[in-house]
């Protein structure tokens, strides 16, 4: 009959007219400021550098191989190489960066540095809230306020932090065995000079 | 209760006898003015701010919730982006009627309040032709919205123009005709002796109003489908028709200007709806002998809400129409039935005099729902049969 798919229509609307104000679950609406959804696990935004324990500046996974500088397609990554070495977490000695500065309003998010890492330092971040106040200084972020704790990544990405701490406990233990193996063999003085050489550039 | 009913009253003549006797009559007017546009600017403010938050309730959405408490201060920050905004006027356009336009489409909006009657004794102007008065000014509003499309200079806004005259003068035929019976049986076109033909009540303790009739039932519907598409509300707003010419005649409006053409049509709205409560609803009558002691003007103002809630509730259920849709919506149903409807008064007030009816009201109801329905239905059917034949396109295949 003419008119019966309006009255349809109508019913239709004002039940979801009344509905709402008593169903909460039709709401879908997240109101933004005052409530937040947790980010997917695979989001990313800008990179940041992981470093294990608690002291930021010793354990910087970095070892300022400039990889990611030369990969980064906007070249927003600048990388300068202390003179200085620290051992790593397997007791190597390596370089490691006197200045790290991401520019996040060049950053392009695409993920690009995180993937080339060999060294598991850098990956991307979950933050979101990046603007300020002012155009230039406050985008350029430094080593210190780039560096974040391991805790910090298994926690944004569990999947991939796990994995990551399984292999460096796996390559940690190995290297541990082959340097007592060293040590109960007592030859061969050289064995961690070797290595760090080939890395000297 | 006679106080509460006539304090506006009161407030007036009390507000007039501080003035000397020589300004008297135009102080009366001023403040008659102001009350009105007060009243009905608030309405429209409060009307911005409740549609979109009943659309959004209707969508499962909350709608505006940011500015103030429960986002009632929404109209007051519109209103202050609408007047900060830059007022472009197109290099090329006819600058004159590109500003005129909006003037011409607000200011007999204002004017047609002048006949209604808000209330008891709260009429501004009882014109003895208040009917026809306020069809009158009413019609304006085409010439303005045809100025506002032509002064642009763009095809969107030009074809929105064509697109709205073709509209607007289209449904003021059964606009119109559905308000006849309504004279006929009142015998005047003064709206206060309009709303004083359905006072009282009949044996069953209903109100004697118009849309309690088969004919006057018709006729409110036929006159709120005529309103829908008089005010550009959708789903008749195929002038706009944001999806397909962008604004229509707006266009080239921006800022005050904009807000100008926003203001018109939702007086278009309140002023038609106030109508319809006068025509139909019985104006400010109260619907039931125990409820008299509520004010006249509460009854309008209840009845008018209740009416602007129908509109947004269409508004947010139905989808916009087409162009030929909408024509033959008006031309192939209204009018028909609308002519028709004039038969069935006459016939519902001959019934009522005439012994051959020995007063029954089932008899009458029967008999003249008949002559609207059984054409009606046939009618409809002639709609539904426009959308299956395929469209014939000559140039663009």
């Amino acid at each position: 009959m003419l008119g019966s798919g309006i009255i349809r229509g109508m019913i239709e609307t004002g039940r979801n007219f009344v509905g709402s104000y008593f169903v909460k679950d039709r709401l879908t609406t997240v109101q933004y400021p005052e409530e937040k959804l947790a980010p997917q696990e695979n989001a990313r935004t800008i990179p940041f550098l992981v470093y294990d324990g608690d002291d930021a500046a010793a354990g910087l996974r970095c070892t300022a191989c400039t990889i990611c500088e030369q990969e980064c397609p906007p070249k927003c990554i600048y990388i300068i190489k202390d003179k200085a070495k620290k051992p790593d977490f397997v007791g190597k000695m390596q370089l490691f960066p006197a200045v790290f500065d991401i520019d996040i309003s060049v950053c392009m998010s695409c993920g690009i540095c995180a993937e080339v890492c060999p060294f598991e330092s850098i990956k991307m971040d979950q933050v979101f809230t990046l603007s300020s106040d002012t155009r230039f200084g406050s985008l350029l972020l430094h080593k210190e306020q780039l560096a974040k704790s391991n805790d910090y990544f298994r926690k944004i990405h569990p999947t991939d932090a796990t994995a990551i701490d399984a292999e460096r406990a796996e390559t940690k233990s190995k290297a541990e065995a082959k340097a007592r193996a060293a040590a109960a063999a007592p030859a061969a003085p050289a064995v961690p000079a070797a290595p760090t050489k080939a890395v000297t550039p | 209760m006679s106080n509460l009913d006539q304090v506006f009253v009161t407030l007036l003549h009390w507000v007039v006898g501080l003035v000397p006797a020589s300004l008297q009559p135009w102080v009366s007017t001023l403040v008659i003015i102001l009350a009105i546009m007060t009243v009905f600017g608030t309405c429209f403010a409060l009307t911005t701010i409740l549609e979109r938050k009943i659309l959004g309730r209707m969508q499962n959405r909350y709608g505006p919730n940011r500015v103030g408490p429960c986002g009632l201060f929404q109209p007051v920050a519109d209103g202050i982006k609408m007047l900060t905004k830059e007022d472009i006027v197109p290099f090329s356009s006819d600058q004159v009627v590109h500003f005129l336009a909006p003037l011409v489409l607000t200011i007999p909006i204002w004017l047609a309040f002048a006949v209604i009657p808000f209330g008891r004794n709260m009429t501004a102007i009882d014109l003895n032709a208040g009917l026809l008065f306020f069809f009158a000014i009413g019609s304006a509003s085409e010439l303005a919205v045809f100025m506002a499309g032509w002064a642009g200079q763009n095809k969107y806004s030009l074809l929105g123009a064509m697109r709205a005259v073709a509209q607007m003068i289209s449904y003021e035929v059964p606009l119109v005709l559905a308000a006849v019976p309504v004279v006929m049986l009142a015998g005047s076109l003064s709206l206060n002796d309009i709303v004083q033909a359905q006072s009282g009540y009949i044996a069953g303790g209903l109100p004697r109003w118009n849309v309690l009739t088969p004919w006057g039932l018709a006729a409110f519907i036929m006159f709120l489908i005529a309103a829908t598409a008089e005010s550009n509300r959708s789903p008749f707003d195929l002038p706009e028709g944001e999806s397909e010419i962008i604004a229509g005649y707006l266009t080239e409006y921006s800022g005050f200007k904009y807000a100008l053409f926003f203001l018109g049509e939702y007086m278009g709205l309140f002023a038609i709806t106030s109508l319809a409560v006068t025509l139909f609803l019985g104006g400010w009558h109260a619907p039931l002998p125990v409820l008299e002691w509520l004010p006249s003007w509460f009854w309008f103002g209840l009845k008018f809400s209740a009416l602007i809630f129908g509109f947004i509730w269409i508004r947010a259920t139905l989808p916009r129409l087409r162009l030929d849709q909408m024509l033959s919506l008006a031309w192939k149903f209204l009018v028909p039935l609308a002519l028709l409807n004039l038969l069935a008064a006459a016939v519902w007030h001959w019934s009522g005099q005439c012994r051959l009816f020995p007063g029954s009201m089932a008899v009458r109801w029967l008999v003249c729902a008949a002559i609207l329905v059984f054409p009606g239905i046939r009618l409809g059917r002639s709609l539904n049969g426009l959308s299956a034949t395929p469209r014939q396109y000559r140039y663009a295949k």
